[in-house]
């Protein structure tokens, strides 16, 4: 199952209750404000608990978001852009988020960057539909896959510190 | 030295050369017109056409008029694509929106020299010259999104050669989320369609026609998958993502081709799910029966109107015919389609076959239960506000 810690972010998180999708025209709007609250309130969080590390907005529609996350190893902090499309099927499917500047660095991704997740995603994914959200899928995809291949991108040399104030210029 | 015009004559030969090179040239024969089943070496269809004169095919000519949609070609959708178009298929319309690679070059169909194309491209450019009398519509778009799934849905509603919708639809996707919406949009268009797949570690597969309203549609139950029997202790996926075999796919593209022309021709039977196990050669079918509670509102609709029909749908009722004496002694191949089968404690009624199970279950979560977050507030905030609140942080 998922770690203690991962849980624990998890539960703090707000649950949405609307379920519907960008087709849902106006409930959609009201799973926004939703996904917004949600969001909010798990930076709050974050920033309580020193470990702020995301942040994301969207375009009007909600249906495309694009932001920066970043991750402090041995006190360097490296920073990544981060962007995903909210499928016609959420919040059935959720997003597949991707990191498009590590595409092709690590086998632990999909075609255009998009992050490999652990087996228990999905499973705990579904049985919460309608009540996990964007916030949930960056507490359960995005933190845990950082907090695994960045380290290791990093030792393997993929990824230097230098490389990354190059290409945030 | 050169003068500008010599070099700019020089760089029109050699792009003429490459372009030669590359295969833009004409194709190697013209079009034909009418099948014929003569028996010379020069008709591409003759061994086709002999099908007809075998018994096993009434009117094989007839694929010149079906148009099939094939959703995803990579490993599986581009074998299945080539497989029509050696067939004759009247059209072929191909979507997806990933470029060829050398690390696709594990798996059959694209060459080294198409690495960096657009997958569609590649595969309309091969498919014509193997076979000119094919109508092949290229789509290079991701289907997920929004504006994507409208041009998708509309594509297959008017994609015929006579501008209806399409006879068949053939899902090659490689993940969840493309199939769901392959899926949302064929229950929505009552489109019949096949779901295939091959697993992660590349030693299982299956395909599952769909029915909507007579079949269980793929939002019905958990994703089904075919025990590979792997102990999941010594299933390692440091490191990797997904695994792939040219066999299985190219297994798991035959078995789709096939039943999609024994669906489409009318001949044999045509499965409802075949499973395969690489590891231990087993094949398991079965024929599964809608979700009354399915999450996909459009796939309740479709079963009401499915019950509406008198009488009910002969394609589910052969296949229970004919499963039995094919597979008396075996626990798979039983139909799975009984309006008097007792009730599961289950409320989809999901039952399936030996060797088949769903990934995961969708029993509710406890761990969420003692969520100290709660349930997000009714906010007094637009929109705008909480954007731009988001914003701010
Ligand atoms: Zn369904």
């Amino acid at each position: 199952m998922v770690d203690e810690s991962t849980k624990k972010t998890l539960s703090s998180i707000p649950l949405l209750q609307t379920k519907a999708g960008p087709r849902d025209k106006e409930l959609w709007v009201n799973r926004l404000k939703e996904e917004y609250q949600a969001l909010i309130k798990y930076v709050q969080n974050n920033k309580a608990a020193d470990n702020d590390w995301f942040r994301l907005e969207s375009d009007k529609t909600g249906t495309r978001w694009f932001g920066k996350c970043w991750y402090v190893h041995n006190l360097l902090k490296y920073e990544f852009d981060l962007e995903f499309d909210i499928p016609v099927t959420y919040p059935t499917t959720a997003p597949e988020i991707a990191l498009p500047g590590l595409d092709g660095k690590t086998a632990k991704m999909y075609r255009g960057g998009k992050i490999c997740l652990t087996d228990h995603f999905k499973p705990l994914w579904a049985r919460n539909v309608p009540k996990f959200g964007i916030a949930h899928a960056m507490a359960l995809g995005l933190g845990p896959w950082l907090a695994v291949e960045i380290p290791d991108l990093i030792e393997k040399g993929v990824i230097t510190y230098q490389e990354k104030t190059e290409e945030a210029k | 030295m050169s003068t500008v015009e010599e070099l700019q004559k020089k760089v029109r030969e050699l792009e003429a050369k490459l372009a030669a090179v590359q295969g833009n040239v004409a194709p190697v024969r013209q079009k034909i017109d009418v099948m014929s089943a003569e028996v010379v070496d020069s008709n591409p269809y003759s061994r086709l056409m002999a099908l007809k004169r075998m018994g096993i095919v009434d009117n094989y000519e007839k694929i010149r008029e079906l148009s099939v949609a094939v959703v995803g070609v990579g490993g599986v959708g581009s074998v299945t694509a080539e497989m029509l178009t050696r067939c004759g298929i009247g059209k072929l319309i191909l979507f997806d929106y990933d470029k060829v690679e050398l690390a696709n070059m594990n798996r059959l169909f694209f060459q080294p020299h198409q690495a960096g194309l657009s997958k569609v491209d590649a595969a309309a450019a091969t498919l014509q010259a193997i076979n000119p009398d094919v109508t092949i519509d290229a789509h290079n778009y991701n289907i997920t999104t929004v504006d994507n799934f409208q041009k998708f849905c509309d594509t297959i509603s008017t994609g015929s050669l006579t501008g209806g919708p399409v006879n068949l639809v053939l899902s090659c996707v490689d993940n969840f989320e493309a199939r769901m919406a392959i899926n949302t949009a064929c229950n929505e268009l009552s489109q019949n369609w096949f779901e295939s797949g091959v697993s992660e570690n590349a030693v299982s597969g299956h395909i599952q026609f769909i029915a909507p309203g007579e079949t269980a549609c793929f939002a019905c139950a958990p994703p089904l998958v075919v025990a590979s029997n792997i102990d999941e202790k010594t299933l390692k996926r440091d490191g990797v993502c997904a695994a792939s075999l040219p066999t299985t796919m190219g297994i798991v593209a035959g078995f789709l081709v096939q039943n999609a022309l024994k669906y489409l021709l009318g001949f044999g039977t045509v499965t409802y799910y075949l499973g395969y196990s690489a590891l231990t050669d087993f094949f398991p079918t079965m024929c599964l029966k809608p979700n009354p509670q399915c999450s996909d509102s459009q796939c309740v609709v479709r079963q009401k109107e499915a019950r509406a029909r008198p009488p009910p749908v002969e394609l589910a009722a052969e296949v229970c015919e004919d499963a039995r004496p094919l597979h008396a002694d075996n626990s798979w191949g039983i139909c799975l389609i009984d309006e008097n089968a007792p009730e599961e404690e289950d409320s989809s009624n999901l039952r399936l076959a030996e060797g088949v199970q769903v990934a995961y279950s969708v029993a509710l979560d406890s761990s969420t239960e003692s969520s100290t977050g709660g349930a997000v507030a009714a906010s007094e905030l637009s929109l705008e506000d909480l954007m731009a609140q988001m914003k701010a942080m």
